[in-house]
């Protein structure tokens, strides 16, 4: 039972009242939603809002309203615990209403941003979820104190329950409900919130609340969408990027079965409009379809590693990075150099669910259905190609079947839908890529390359690390402006000098890390972990060798270069510890060790592997460590820490995609392979909250468990591993 | 046209008989739990039950099926989620994503019927569907469960 003494300070408030009256006339409510929140919204409607991130319902049952987008993470799970703590509802009686992007729009974002990526669902939410469901408990129990005519003070509440002591009275949510909608709000900021300490709800390994429908059948994903009349739509993209639709002859799919039309997509696509979907495709196959397939015939695999080999040594250009010492001079007249240069390539994210987008245009209204990270860029993208206002244009967002970043700003899926809809005018049009497309047209994580050196004085102590990175940037293809001077401090992600977000931490007294941009025409975008996938391998196989050579333990020589970053030193001991570092291991089983840090979390990771005689790897156990200040569901975090194993595991062993003719050269799951069942590890999840800050869960471990098997590679073999992915190595 | 059994009602579908089952599953039919992945047998979102064998459908045209092939969805795995694999995905909250779960649920129930106490090693050789989320130490741990025994 916990006791709330909080008034009510005034603070003028939009009354429900009116906003769904504005909202009736202008967006959310009085058209179709053939999906899910259909039901929901009677219910909803049958409740209360308290506030906008809570509706009672006459049950005591709560609707809690959610903006992130979730893709399997959790994030709605988290997201809901943080809510319901400071509620004080029943966890057993609550559901997700998850709110749309026109509706945020019509309410002037009351629910903030809707982005969810760079694991920023839950850290950049929790402070104002929080007080949304604060407030809206202070509200409830501020009716009840009226209704008894009762200090407040005198309250208590629990799972929904409100008592008051003293005179043996009790209510429910359910009842004040009304009263508490019609009170005015109470300043959030002015509410103080749970110390996580006395948190009950969250904080807690409960079960996730979207798990029932994953089980049977029923969920329905955007791909699943079923509209009265809706036809559906095949793609195929110039195979070149960057090349247009010259022509294609319609004439000869005429009379196919199903078979609507054949439409140019903007510049370079071409769709076939069907009755099902196979229908729709086998006729796009069928197409004759000549591309104008442009400049980037040229480019190849190898016109692009030249490129980067160049930004490896070039001289006389700006370069994102920053330094400490005089790091050339001290590895120059250093007693033990090491060099080495490393290489990473292009990887496609492969949502298990391809990607699709339904679309209905008509002159008044366009709407949206589709599986989205970012939920108002898609409303932004629907109003640009629609060339409808922001107003007009609505996007309901259904759970993805995988997101990992390729699904947020980069709306190319939601833009080719509407551009067919707008071709059939009020007809709800669904497009689904094939798999081949998807794998040939994603925003890939960008090709770099690493040269690194260091010096070592006579003691074995690291005296100067030159870290040289050389690579396409995401930023020169998605977001140019904020590019300054040619300098992309983003592609150094994890190494930067600030603290708080990626922070490199080791001290070295003379320290130079540079990034040279050097791009191509193979679109890029973030990837589950970003750069931090790529740069932790540098820095962290780099280390290995540099401790190696210095004849130092891996573990002891990263400790004695973390002294001035104690929470990048609490992880590597976290993980080394639960692997039980230096004792024995079964023989021909080795460990590697990396730490990295990313998305505002520190990480670390052991791996335990054995080659054989053979070249074969297995990856016997891997022990993660991570500090993400806040846990606020640790199996969550668990799962999540798991999947980032598998995912980096699937790039670390066979992630490649490869260029000629200026097209990808893999286009399925035969040449793009992914990790199975049998090759997991057994992997086992520290988690070590310090409750200082708030950090992402996401991605931030994805970054450590490359090094670490490599680094166990090393050990197990005496080479190190400079190129990905081990498919491509002889490890014997 | 074709004349198929799913989930023990015959339907009658208006198709080509060159279309993969999977499409006709999720077009014709209308259920959509059995999930587009890859198209060419190697993720096994589309797995499917058929005489009791797992199968992946979107290899198999509709043509090759009789209307005595009995096919079973997930949507007719159980009435009430209360297959034992169901059962243990939800107690050790397998999915995340949930894409690929169909798929993963059937092969495994495929795998208990015909071996109800697997070992690590068969639950290697049989669970082979792609889970890009990567729910894969959960599926094992869930596989073992239905089998009504602890993690070997
Ligand atoms: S969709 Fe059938 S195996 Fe991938
Ligand atoms: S749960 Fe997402 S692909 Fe398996």
């Amino acid at each position: 039972m916990n006791k709330f003494s909080s008034k009510i300070p005034s603070l003028s408030r939009r009354k429900f009242i009116i906003d769904s009256a504005a909202v009736g006339g202008g967006l959310a409510v009085g058209f179709n939603l053939p999906i899910g929140r259909a039901a929901d919204a009677k219910n909803t409607l049958r409740g209360n809002e308290v506030n906008a991130w809570v509706v009672v319902k006459p049950d005591s049952s709560c609707v809690i309203r959610v903006a992130r987008s979730e893709m399997g993470q959790g994030t709605h799970t988290g997201l809901v615990q943080l809510v319901a703590e400071e509620l004080e509802c029943d966890w057993k009686k609550l559901s997700i209403d998850q709110v749309t992007a026109g509706e945020n729009l019509a309410r002037k974002r009351v629910w903030g941003e809707m982005g969810t990526g760079g694991s920023r669902g839950i850290r950049i939410s929790q402070d104002y979820v929080r007080r949304g469901g604060a407030v809206a408990r202070v509200m409830l129990l501020q009716a009840a104190a009226e209704q008894w005519k009762v200090p407040v003070e005198e309250l208590s509440v629990a799972k929904g329950v409100i008592t008051h002591a003293t005179s043996k009275r009790s209510t429910t949510y359910g009842k004040v409900a009304a009263a508490a909608a019609k009170l005015t709000p109470p300043d959030p900021k002015s509410i103080k919130l749970k110390d996580p300490k006395d948190w009950k709800i969250a904080g807690k390994p409960v079960l996730r609340l979207d798990t029932a429908d994953k089980l049977n059948g029923s969920k329905l994903y955007s791909i699943d969408l079923k509209l009265p009349g809706m036809l559906h739509a095949a793609i195929r993209q110039c195979p070149v990027f960057g090349g247009k639709l010259s022509s294609f002859d319609e004439a000869k799919i005429a009379g196919m079965p199903g078979v609507k039309r054949a439409v140019k997509v903007n510049d370079s696509a071409v769709a076939v409009v069907a009755d099902t979907w196979w229908r729709a495709k086998k006729a796009l196959d069928a197409l004759p379809i000549v591309w104008d397939e442009g400049a980037g015939t040229a480019e190849s695999s190898a016109t692009i590693a030249e490129r980067l080999k160049g930004g490896l040594t070039a001289s006389d250009e700006p370069f994102a990075g920053w330094q400490v010492g005089d790091a050339l001079k001290a590895i120059g007249g250093a007693a033990k150099k090491i060099d080495a240069v490393y290489s990473t390539p292009f990887l496609a994210h492969a949502t298990m669910e391809p990607m699709n987008c339904t679309a209905r245009v008509s002159a008044e209204r366009v709407e949206v259905w589709g599986p989205t990270q970012n939920a108002e860029a898609s409303l932004a993208a629907a109003s640009e190609e629609s060339g409808l206002p922001l107003g007009k244009a609505e996007v309901y967002k259904l759970d993805l079947g995988g997101g990992f970043g390729r699904r947020g700003g980069t709306q190319d899926y939601t833009r080719q839908a509407v551009a067919i809809a707008k071709q059939f005018p009020g007809v709800p049009i669904k497009l689904v890529w094939s798999r081949e497309e998807d794998m040939q047209h994603d925003f890939y994580r960008p090709i770099s390359m690493c040269k690194l050196s260091a010096g070592l004085d006579e003691t074995g102590k690291l005296q100067g690390l030159h870290i040289r990175i050389s690579g396409q940037s995401i930023n020169a293809f998605l977001n140019p402006a904020v590019i300054k001077e040619g300098r992309d401090m983003r592609q150094v992600q994890g190494m930067y000098k600030d603290p708080g977000d990626a922070q490199f931490a080791y001290t070295v007294p003379n320290l130079l890390i540079e990034y040279a941009m050097r791009n191509s025409h193979v679109p890029v975008g973030p990837w589950r972990g970003v750069n931090t996938n790529q740069n932790g391998v540098y820095l962290e196989c780099f280390i290995e060798e540099v401790a190696r050579a210095a004849g130092t333990d891996s573990l002891e020589f990263r400790r004695a270069l973390l002294h001035d970053h104690p929470k990048h030193l609490g992880v590597l001991n976290a993980a080394a510890e639960k692997a039980d570092w230096g004792k024995p291991l079964p023989p021909g089983v080795h460990r590697g060790i990396a730490q990295f840090m990313g998305y505002g979390s520190y990480s670390a990771a052991v791996a335990e592997v054995s080659v054989s005689a053979k070249g074969e790897l297995k990856v016997h156990r891997m022990v993660l460590a991570l500090n993400c200040g806040h846990a606020v569901n640790p199996q969550q975090i668990a799962m999540q820490v798991e999947g980032s194993v598998a995912f980096g595991l699937t790039a670390t062993l066979y992630g490649e995609l490869t260029v000629g003719n200026g097209r990808i050269q893999q286009s399925n799951f035969h040449d793009y392979a992914i990790m199975r069942l049998a090759e997991m590890p057994k992997v086992e999840t520290v988690i070590v909250p310090t409750y200082d800050f708030w950090g992402g869960v996401g991605e931030p471990t994805i970054c450590v468990v490359a090094p670490a098997v490599l680094n166990a590679i090393f050990a197990a073999t005496g080479k190190p591993v400079r190129s990905l992915p081990l498919k491509n190595v002889k490890l014997v | 046209m074709a004349r198929l059994n799913i989930n023990g009602k015959l339907r009658d579908v208006q198709v080509e008989p060159d279309t993969p089952l999977l499409w006709v599953i999720r077009e014709q039919v209308g259920l959509t739990g059995t999930k587009y992945g890859c198209g060419v047998a190697q993720c096994g979102a589309c797995s499917v039950h058929i005489n009791g064998e797992v199968m992946r459908s979107c290899a198999i045209p509709v043509g090759n099926v009789k209307a005595t092939d009995r096919i079973v969805t997930i949507e007719g795995l159980s009435a009430t989620s209360s297959h034992p694999v169901q059962k243990a995905w939800a107690a050790l909250d397998v999915p995340q994503c949930g894409y690929c779960q169909s798929g993963q649920i059937m092969a495994a129930a495929a795998l208990l019927k015909k071996n109800p106490k697997p070992t690590d090693k068969d639950i290697d050789e049989a669970m082979t569907n792609i889970c890009r989320c990567g729910t894969y130490q959960r599926i094992r741990a869930a596989v073992h469960t239905a089998a009504g025994r602890k993690e070997a």
